[in-house]
C-alpha cells in the first residue's frame, strides 16, 4: 500500500499538475509582493490577526450570545445546528416555509463541508453555484480543488467542452472572456428567477452582529438583490469581538488569498433590506453550525480554527502544488485541509490520518499563514494522536530498523562509512517488502552522507 | 437539551477559565495604515490613483460621463430619483435616455445605473453603498456601468476609518473596482455578475 497522496501526484493527468502548479505558484508570488510593498511589518499584522481571533475564539460563549442578540435585535432569525444533518434540515425547512423551489447559492466552504448543495437539489429545490468556479464544479459534478480557486486544476478547454455539452453558448468557445460572457447572460436570468439566496460568511462581528462576505465576481450580491430571502450559514468560529477587528483581517484577508489589497465586493451585512430598499431580503436566517468545531476547541489543535480560508498555505505548500486538492480527500485541502480534515471529520480520523503525514514539515505554510497558525506544530501532534490511537497508516515504513542504528553510535558509525557502497547497490530490488512499496514512488538522491564526521575531526585537530 | 444549549455547554467547556483567557488585542488605526503605494495631492487624488489601479474609472464631471457613454454608445439607463436635477437630467439633455424606476423584467434594457455613494476608502480605491443612500440595489448591480457619486467631504482614508463609520446600516458593500474573476486559468476578465465598469463620479 502507498501513501494516498504520493498515489494522486503520481498518477495525475501532466496537464492536471500544470495548472495546480502554475496556478498556485503565481498566486504565492503575487501575495508575498503585495504585502511586503505595502506594509512595513507584515509579520506584526499577522500576529495581531492571531491575537484578534485567539480572544474572540478564548471568549467565544460570550460573543457568539452577542453576535445572536445583535442579529436578532435587528431582526434576523438566529439558528443553531450541532452537525451537518440538522443545518441541512433546518435550511430545508426555512425553504420550504417560504415556498422556495429556486435559488442561488455563493460560494461557501462549510456548504462544501456539509454537502448542502446535492442535499437540497435531492430534495426539489433547484440549487446553483453562482461563483463561476464552482458554477462549473458543479456543471461537472466535480469537487472543487482549491479554497479560493476552485477550478484551479481545469484548463480553457475543459470548460469551453463543460459549456458546448450543456449548452451555454451557441457553440465552442475556450476564450476566458467569451466563458464569462456566457456565464454572466446564464446566471443573470436564474438570480432573477430565484426565490432565495444561500451564502457562508468570512467573518462575524459579535459587537454588530455584521456579516462580512468577501466577492470578486458580486454573486453574493446579486444573488442577495432580487430575492425576499437570504440564508447564511456560518461556522461557529467565524466570530471576532469588535467591527474594528474586521479592519485588520481585511487587510490580510484579500493580500494574503489573491494578492488584492481588498477583494472587489466587500459586505458587511446584520439584517434583512432597509426599510426603504425596493430590493433585497426581507427574510434573514443565519445558521451557526459546530459540526465538529467545539471537539476542535477542546483538542490541542485548537489553533487551525484562526483559519480565515485564504488559501496561502495551500499555494505555498510544495506537497500541495504536486499532489492537488482531490488528494485531501474533503474541501479543505493543502496545509490547513491535513489539520482540519482528521479532526472536522470526527469519525473519518483514522481515515484521514495520512494527511498530517504528508509534508516534509517545511515550515512555509506557518510563514505565509495571516493568523500565524502554527500548522507544522498541529500536523505533529496530529500525528502523535494517530500513533497513541494506533491508526494504521499505509505507506509507512517501519523505523524499527532505523531505530536500533540510531541509537548504537557504533553501529551508526560503521554505516556511515559504509553508507557510501550504498549507491552502488541494488537497493531497489532488496527483498524488503515495505522498503519495496515506500521506494516505488520514490526516487533516492546519491548519498553525500559521512563527511561531517570528517570534517569536525579535521577541524579540531587544526585547534 | 436545544441544540442551542448544546453547542454552548461544549464550548464552555472547551474553554480555559476566565483569568487565562487571552486579552484583546489593542491597536491603533495607524498601525493598519498601507504605505502610500499610489500617494496623491490630495484625499481624492490618492482615491483616483488607487481606484484607477483596480481599473475603476474616476470622473469630476456629469459632461464627462456624458461624453464616456455616449462614446461607447450606450443609450438607455437608471437614475436614482434624488439625482435627476444634478445627473440624470443633463444627461437626458445629451440624448441619452433616463429612467427612475428599475424595472426588474427589462433588466437586459438597462446599460448604466447611477446611485449614490456614501462616501470612498482612498487608499483601497473603493466606493461605499448601503441600502439608505443606494435607491435600488439591482440598479447599482445589474448594468453594465455603475456610476457612484460622491462628494468630497465623503472620502476617508483608510480602512479602519470606514469601519469607524459605519453607522447603522444593516446592509453596507464597498465596491474596490467591477466585478472580476480569474477563475478561468488565473487570467483577469471584468463584468462577471455585477458592472464591468465602476466609475466614481465627483461632485461638488
Amino acid at each position: 500500500m502507498h501513501q494516498k497522496i504520493d498515489t494522486y501526484a503520481r498518477t495525475m493527468r501532466e496537464e492536471k499538475q500544470h495548472s495546480v502548479l502554475m496556478g498556485a505558484t503565481a498566486s504565492t508570488e503575487k501575495r508575498y509582493s503585495v504585502l511586503h510593498q505595502d506594509f512595513e511589518d507584515p509579520d506584526a499584522l499577522r500576529t495581531l490577526a492571531a491575537g484578534i481571533k485567539d480572544h474572540a475564539l478564548a471568549n467565544l460563549d460570550r460573543y457568539l450570545a452577542d453576535a445572536e442578540g445583535a442579529l436578532t435585535a435587528n431582526g434576523a432569525h438566529v439558528h443553531w445546528a450541532t452537525d451537518g444533518e440538522e443545518a441541512k434540515d433546518l435550511i430545508l425547512g426555512i425553504l420550504r416555509d417560504h415556498n422556495v423551489t429556486q435559488l442561488t447559492k455563493s460560494k461557501s466552504m462549510v456548504a462544501e463541508e456539509i454537502h448542502l448543495n446535492p442535499f437540497l437539489i435531492e430534495n426539489g429545490i433547484e440549487c446553483l453555484e453562482s461563483d463561476l468556479g464552482e458554477f462549473i464544479v458543479q456543471l461537472d459534478g466535480d469537487e472543487p480543488s482549491h479554497i479560493v480557486r476552485p477550478i484551479i486544476h481545469k484548463n480553457r478547454r475543459e470548460i469551453a467542452e463543460t459549456f458546448q455539452r450543456e449548452h451555454i453558448g451557441a457553440d465552442y468557445n475556450d476564450d476566458p472572456e467569451i466563458i464569462t460572457r456566457r456565464a454572466r447572460v446564464h446566471l443573470r436570468k436564474k438570480y432573477f428567477e430565484a426565490q432565495a439566496g444561500i451564502t457562508g460568511a468570512n467573518f462575524v462581528s459579535a459587537e454588530s452582529g455584521r456579516l462580512v462576505l468577501v466577492t470578486n465576481e458580486g454573486n453574493a450580491r446579486f444573488g442577495m438583490a432580487p430575492v425576499p430571502l437570504h440564508i447564511a450559514i456560518v461556522g461557529i468560529e467565524k466570530i471576532v469581538a469588535r467591527d474594528r477587528d474586521l479592519a485588520v483581517l481585511l487587510n490580510l484577508l484579500g493580500r494574503s488569498a489573491t494578492g488584492q489589497q481588498l477583494t472587489v465586493y466587500t459586505q458587511f451585512i446584520n439584517g434583512p433590506r432597509g426599510k426603504d430598499q425596493p430590493s433585497g431580503p426581507e427574510h434573514m436566517h443565519v445558521v451557526f453550525l459546530d459540526n465538529g468545531r467545539t471537539d476542535v476547541l477542546a483538542s490541542n489543535c485548537k489553533e487551525i480554527l484562526r483559519c480565515i480560508r485564504c488559501s496561502a498555505c495551500q499555494n505555498v505548500c510544495p506537497v500541495y502544488r504536486q499532489a492537488s486538492g482531490h488528494a485531501y480527500r474533503s474541501p479543505y485541502g493543502g496545509p490547513v485541509g491535513a489539520v482540519l480534515s482528521p479532526l472536522l471529520f470526527g469519525k473519518r480520523f483514522p481515515e484521514l490520518a495520512d494527511l498530517p503525514k504528508a509534508s516534509s514539515l517545511c515550515g512555509a505554510c506557518q510563514e505565509v499563514c495571516p493568523v500565524d497558525i502554527p500548522i507544522p506544530d498541529l500536523l505533529l501532534r496530529l500525528r502523535d494522536r494517530a500513533k497513541k490511537e494506533h491508526v494504521k497508516s499505509p505507506g509507512t515504513p517501519p523505523m524499527a530498523p532505523f531505530a536500533a542504528l540510531a541509537t548504537n553510535p557504533a553501529v551508526w558509525r560503521t554505516s556511515m562509512t559504509m553508507s557510501k557502497a550504498m549507491n552502488h547497490l541494488p537497493i531497489r530490488f532488496a527483498p524488503v517488502a515495505p522498503l519495496q512499496a515506500w521506494i516505488k514512488q520514490r526516487t533516492l538522491p546519491e548519498w553525500h552522507g559521512g563527511d561531517f564526521r570528517k570534517w569536525l575531526k579535521e577541524r579540531n585537530d587544526n585547534d | 437539551m436545544s441544540s442551542r444549549d448544546e453547542i454552548f455547554s461544549r464550548i464552555r467547556k472547551a474553554l480555559p477559565p476566565e483569568e487565562e483567557r487571552p486579552k484583546r488585542p489593542e491597536f491603533v488605526n495607524g498601525d493598519l495604515l498601507s504605505r502610500p503605494r499610489l500617494e496623491g495631492s490630495s484625499l481624492w487624488d490618492t482615491f483616483k490613483r488607487n481606484f484607477e489601479a483596480v481599473n475603476g474609472r474616476a470622473m469630476e464631471s456629469v459632461g464627462a460621463l456624458a461624453d464616456f457613454l455616449l462614446e461607447r454608445e450606450f443609450s438607455t439607463g437608471y437614475c436614482d430619483p434624488r439625482l435627476m436635477d444634478r445627473v440624470g437630467s443633463p444627461l437626458a439633455e445629451r440624448g441619452l435616455q433616463v429612467e427612475t424606476v428599475f424595472e426588474r423584467s427589462r433588466y437586459d434594457d438597462y446599460q448604466f445605473g447611477i446611485t449614490r455613494a456614501t462616501g470612498a476608502i482612498a487608499e483601497s480605491g473603493s466606493l461605499i453603498f448601503d441600502d439608505e443612500s443606494t435607491s435600488d440595489r439591482l440598479a447599482a448591480l445589474s448594468p453594465w456601468v455603475h456610476v457612484g457619486l460622491l462628494e468630497r467631504h465623503e472620502l476617508i482614508r483608510s480602512i479602519p476609518e470606514a469601519v469607524d463609520r459605519f453607522g447603522a446600516s444593516s446592509n453596507i458593500v464597498w465596491a474596490t473596482g467591477p466585478s472580476k474573476t480569474a477563475d478561468v486559468e488565473g487570467i483577469l476578465i471584468e463584468g462577471v455578475h455585477g458592472p464591468g465598469e465602476e466609475i466614481a463620479l465627483l461632485l461638488e
